[in-house]
Formats: C-alpha cells, sequence, structure tokens
C-alpha cells in the first residue's frame, strides 16, 4: 500500500478514466509509463495529480511516444516491478509491435484501452477498431461498460496477468466518452482493501534479480518459436479459469458479480443481439421497453471477456434464440465483422443453428440509440418468424445515403 | 528447466517467455572473483554457442609489438580479447564476429593486431607482420 492514504466516499461520482486512475493508485504500480492521447489522457493525467500530491510511491515515466510507453512498461516489468499504461486509438497502433513483445516475453502489463476510432478520416470518438486491432497480439481482453465497471475491470487486471499460471498482459477496454467521459456512481474499495485484494508484485526471473541472470526477449527459431508459442497460447487458454476465479473472489468481497459471457432478457428471448462496450447498457433499456409494448421478447449477449474468446460461453448462450445479431461497431474492412465471425464459429458445432446478421454500427462515436436497438430488435423479430435473413447478411445501420448490404444468403 | 538441449524439449518443458538463464543454478557465490573459464554457463548461454562462422576477416594478435595498454580489450564490443591481470593473452575466436574495431584502437607502432582472411592460419599471418613505420611515413 502507498504511504499516503485517500480517503473515499463511500460512493464516488467518478468518471471512467477516473476509475482507471484510482485502480492504479490503489493497485501500487511501480511504474506507469505513458503518452497522453484523447481520450484515455485523463487516466494518467489524474494519476499524475495523484504522484504529484504525494498519493503514489511509484514512479512515472513520461515518454516521447505510445511505442516508447510500451517498451518502458516492458523493461520495468521485465526488471520485476508492477507497471500499467493507457492508450487509445492511434496510440494503440503506434504500440502494437511491443504489444506482441509482451505478451511473447509473458511479462504482466495493464493498458487500460479507452476505444476510439482508428484514422482517416481523425476522429476522436468511441468505437471499437483499436479494440479489434488487438485481437490477435496474445492479450487477455476485458471490457468494462460503466465507470463501475472499468473500476473493477481495472483492479482485477493486475490480479489475472500476475498470476502465475497466466503471467500475460491485460488490456481493460472502455468505450471513449460514452464510459471515459461520463461521470456515474462508483463505489470505491478502501486504499487497503484495495491493496490487499491485488496483492504483492510476484517477481518471475526477474532482470534486478542477480542472484539468477536471466536474457529477456530471445530469438528463436523453426527449431523452437512454435513450441514457445504453443505455450502462450495454452497460459492464454487457460487464463479463464484465473478470471473466473478472480471475478469469484471480487464478488465475495464487493457484490458485485462478472461473467466471462454478460447477458440480460437472454433466458425467455427468442431473438438476440450480440454487442461490446455501453451498447449493453442502452440494450438493456430497450429490451424492457419493447417486451413491454410490442411483446418482443429479445435478449443481449455481451462477452465480458474478448480474449481468450469465451466461445463456449456464447454458444451456450444462445441455445433457445432463433436469430442473433452480431453488432460490430469497427469498420470490417472487406469482410463480415468481427463478433459475426466468432459468434457464428461458436454456434456452427452447437446444437441450435440461429440465423444470425452482422450489423455494422456506431462508427466514430455515432449513436446507438434505444429507437435505433429497437428498430434491430424488430427486423430480428420479423426474420425469426419469418424463418429466413430477409435482407442480405450483413447491414450498415445509422449510416447516411443509399442503403448498403452485403453477402447474400446461400440458396437466395 | 530440465536437462535436455532445447531442441528436443516440449512446448511444456520451456521457461515462460523464452526467458534464458545464464548461469546454471542460483550465483549463490561471489561470481565476480571468477574468471569466465570458471563460471558454470548454462548451456542457453550465448558463451556456450559458437559464432565464429559468422566472421570473414579475423584480427591476428602478435604478442612482440603489445604493450598491454587494454584498449582492444575495453572497445571489444562481444568481449572477444582475453586479458588476465592487465596483460593481452589473445582472441577468443568463438566469438568474435571480426569487427575489426580491437585493429583501430591499438595504438603501437606497428600495430599489434592485424585484420586477415579467416582462412590464413594464425602462424602465416605472424610473418605477414609489417615492420615499424619511421617518422613522416
Amino acid at each position: 500500500m502507498n504511504n499516503k492514504e485517500m480517503n473515499l466516499k463511500g460512493v464516488e461520482v467518478w468518471d471512467g478514466n477516473m476509475a482507471n486512475s484510482q485502480a492504479f493508485r490503489q493497485a501500487d504500480v511501480d511504474v506507469i509509463a505513458a503518452y497522453p492521447i484523447t481520450p484515455s489522457t485523463a487516466t494518467v493525467e489524474n494519476y499524475c495529480t495523484f504522484h504529484a500530491n504525494g498519493y503514489v510511491d511509484g514512479e512515472v515515466i513520461m515518454t516521447e511516444s505510445e511505442h516508447a510507453a510500451m517498451s518502458a512498461c516492458i523493461g520495468a516489468g521485465a526488471a520485476g516491478g508492477r507497471v500499467a499504461t493507457a492508450t487509445s486509438s492511434q496510440g494503440l497502433a503506434l504500440m502494437i509491435e511491443t504489444l506482441y513483445q509482451a505478451s511473447g516475453m509473458r511479462i504482466p502489463v495493464v493498458l487500460c484501452l479507452v476505444n476510439r476510432a482508428l484514422a482517416a478520416p481523425l476522429n476522436v470518438n468511441g468505437d471499437h477498431s483499436d479494440l479489434y486491432l488487438t485481437r490477435d497480439a496474445g492479450w487477455v481482453s476485458i471490457d468494462a461498460f460503466s465507470p463501475q465497471e472499468a473500476y473493477d475491470m481495472t483492479l482485477m487486471s493486475f490480479k489475472i496477468s500476475e498470476h502465475p499460471a497466466v503471467r500475460l498482459p491485460v488490456i481493460s477496454n472502455q468505450d471513449g466518452f460514452m464510459t471515459s467521459h461520463t461521470a456515474q456512481n462508483v463505489i470505491p474499495l478502501k486504499d487497503e482493501v484495495a491493496s490487499k485484494f491485488v496483492g504483492d508484485y510476484l517477481q518471475v526471473n526477474a532482470l534486478l534479480n542477480f542472484d539468477k541472470p536471466v536474457t529477456h526477449g530471445v530469438q528463436t527459431e523453426q527449431d523452437w518459436h512454435f513450441e514457445h508459442k504453443a505455450k502462450q497460447h495454452d497460459a492464454l487458454m487457460g487464463s479463464k479459469k484465473v478470471i473466473e476465479e478472480t471475478f469469484a473472489e471480487f464478488k465475495e468481497l464487493t457484490g458485485r458479480e462478472y461473467k466471462v459471457v454478460e447477458s440480460y432478457g437472454i433466458e425467455d428471448a427468442d431473438v438476440a443481439i450480440v454487442c461490446l462496450g455501453s451498447t449493453f447498457e442502452t440494450a438493456k433499456l430497450a429490451i424492457d421497453q419493447i417486451k413491454k409494448e410490442e411483446g418482443i421478447n429479445v435478449g443481449v449477449v455481451a462477452p465480458r471477456v474478448f480474449r481468450p474468446f469465451p466461445l463456449e460461453e456464447i454458444a451456450a448462450s444462445l441455445q433457445t434464440v432463433k436469430a442473433v445479431a452480431c453488432m460490430d461497431r469497427s469498420a470490417p474492412g472487406g469482410t463480415v465483422g468481427a463478433l459475426y465471425n466468432e459468434v457464428s464459429g461458436a454456434l456452427i458445432n452447437s446444437q441450435n443453428r440461429p440465423l444470425v446478421t452482422n450489423l455494422i454500427y456506431g462508427l466514430g462515436g455515432r449513436d446507438m440509440t434505444v429507437a435505433g436497438l429497437k428498430n434491430i430488435f424488430r427486423t430480428l423479430d420479423k426474420d425469426s418468424k419469418d424463418g429466413k435473413i430477409n435482407g442480405r447478411i450483413q447491414t450498415l445501420i445509422g449510416v447516411r445515403g443509399p442503403a448498403l448490404s452485403y453477402y447474400d444468403v446461400e440458396g437466395k | 528447466m530440465s536437462n535436455k538441449p532445447i531442441s528436443e524439449m516440449g512446448w511444456d518443458e520451456l521457461v515462460p517467455g523464452a526467458a534464458l538463464y545464464t548461469f546454471q543454478g542460483d550465483v549463490d557465490y561471489n561470481i565476480t572473483e571468477m574468471q569466465p573459464e570458471d563460471r558454470l554457463y548454462s548451456e542457453t548461454s550465448s558463451k556456450a554457442m559458437s559464432v565464429g562462422d559468422w566472421r570473414v576477416i579475423k584480427p591476428v594478435w602478435n604478442s612482440e609489438t603489445c604493450i598491454d595498454c587494454q584498449n582492444c580489450w575495453i572497445f571489444c564490443p562481444d568481449t572477444s580479447i582475453i586479458a588476465r591481470n592487465k596483460e593481452m593473452k589473445g582472441v577468443d575466436y568463438d566469438h568474435c564476429k571480426g569487427c575489426g574495431l580491437c585493429v583501430s584502437v591499438c595504438p603501437t607502432n606497428p600495430k599489434s593486431l592485424l585484420m586477415f582472411n579467416e582462412y590464413e592460419t594464425v602462424e602465416d599471418a605472424l610473418t605477414q607482420w609489417p615492420e615499424k613505420k619511421k617518422k613522416g611515413e
């Protein structure tokens, strides 16, 4: 625990960035190396204020770029310290090479990724193109849908990342602006309780352990590269168990329950959407309304954990629905969206084979409203009742101009 | 880590993150007082790997003209100059990559380290050593 305690109220009013900053502070991070970028700037800016006011015992390094920020985190992590950083969008894109280094070297790092669209055109608002850019980087990727969840997920990320069976970096995602700049009630832990929950940092092969000199970042060729990547994949796949255990421990401490796949209204749903981020919160409102007003039974399913992908849990959650719309908030670049691909992959070997469509929505921070979601639910309801996809597989939702849809269903 | 060579290990036997230990076991003794040849380097240490075949030209050392100034020992980027008690002993041809820095920093006249083709023997090279240059030459 830091020497100087911060007295927090039982309920604080924090936006998602402040939630991250406070989780960083309470986790007693040794080194934060960062470079500012909207909308994640405040995560580190608030933390620097804590640091300047004596609330942080660790170090803060202001680097010359995001590539350098993650490189510094990897170096400090290899040296044997607890490390974290935050970024968004272009910053993440510049950082991407080092993301693979961190996971391949098995260095625990916590990265608060405040999701923002990737340029061009330049855009500071929230979509999931940066989140999707990290898909194959070998990081655990967890998604928070509100400031409270951002606090909870970022705090838990340290525990997951540093677990001896995992030792992999973790991304704590949240939506840019919709979550990062929306102040809501957040119930924090006391410093002492949070610090105890995260626990002491466990050094593994630390460079600063002179009793066991070690080289990190070695070269492997065809003779053992594959075995190392296999070991890394196995640790990432196995991290689901640690994530579930951490969620369970956190529930015991706070009463707040998290699952690797979150859902709402799915138990009695005929149709469902699958989405990430704050859209889950909007969907809960829209689902209640349309059930009451029009008698349509809709559910929403959201992977809380994006990596490792909870394929079995996603399939299990969609066994009673007849139509599913996978909502991807990222320009798909010449194919279907990531969620469509992965959810379809989860369903193809399951008993239930619902109609699956792909909706591209909300690019560059375009709002997804309750009314917009209700329109999607009506289309799903009609497809379900007709027993077929009436349009094409992929549709762009909420874009001005002539309608855009792609990929015909076979035999149509 | 087991005692198998790395090339025979399965994924489950490897150290996570491909971290490589430099020495066998823990260094719970004063390693600074031991010469490199007495230290227990691990099989995965680069000390155990010969990279001499990366070289196409090699430095040859002439003990007749060497003044043991240690310039080459200081400048060698691969710690391939072997010196003991501030006396030059020779070149570690398992790790020297033939960069020639040692030759460029050698202050004697004629130089006590010169580059020769890799295929020439040290004995032949020493017979071709140049004479001392005269002033103004």
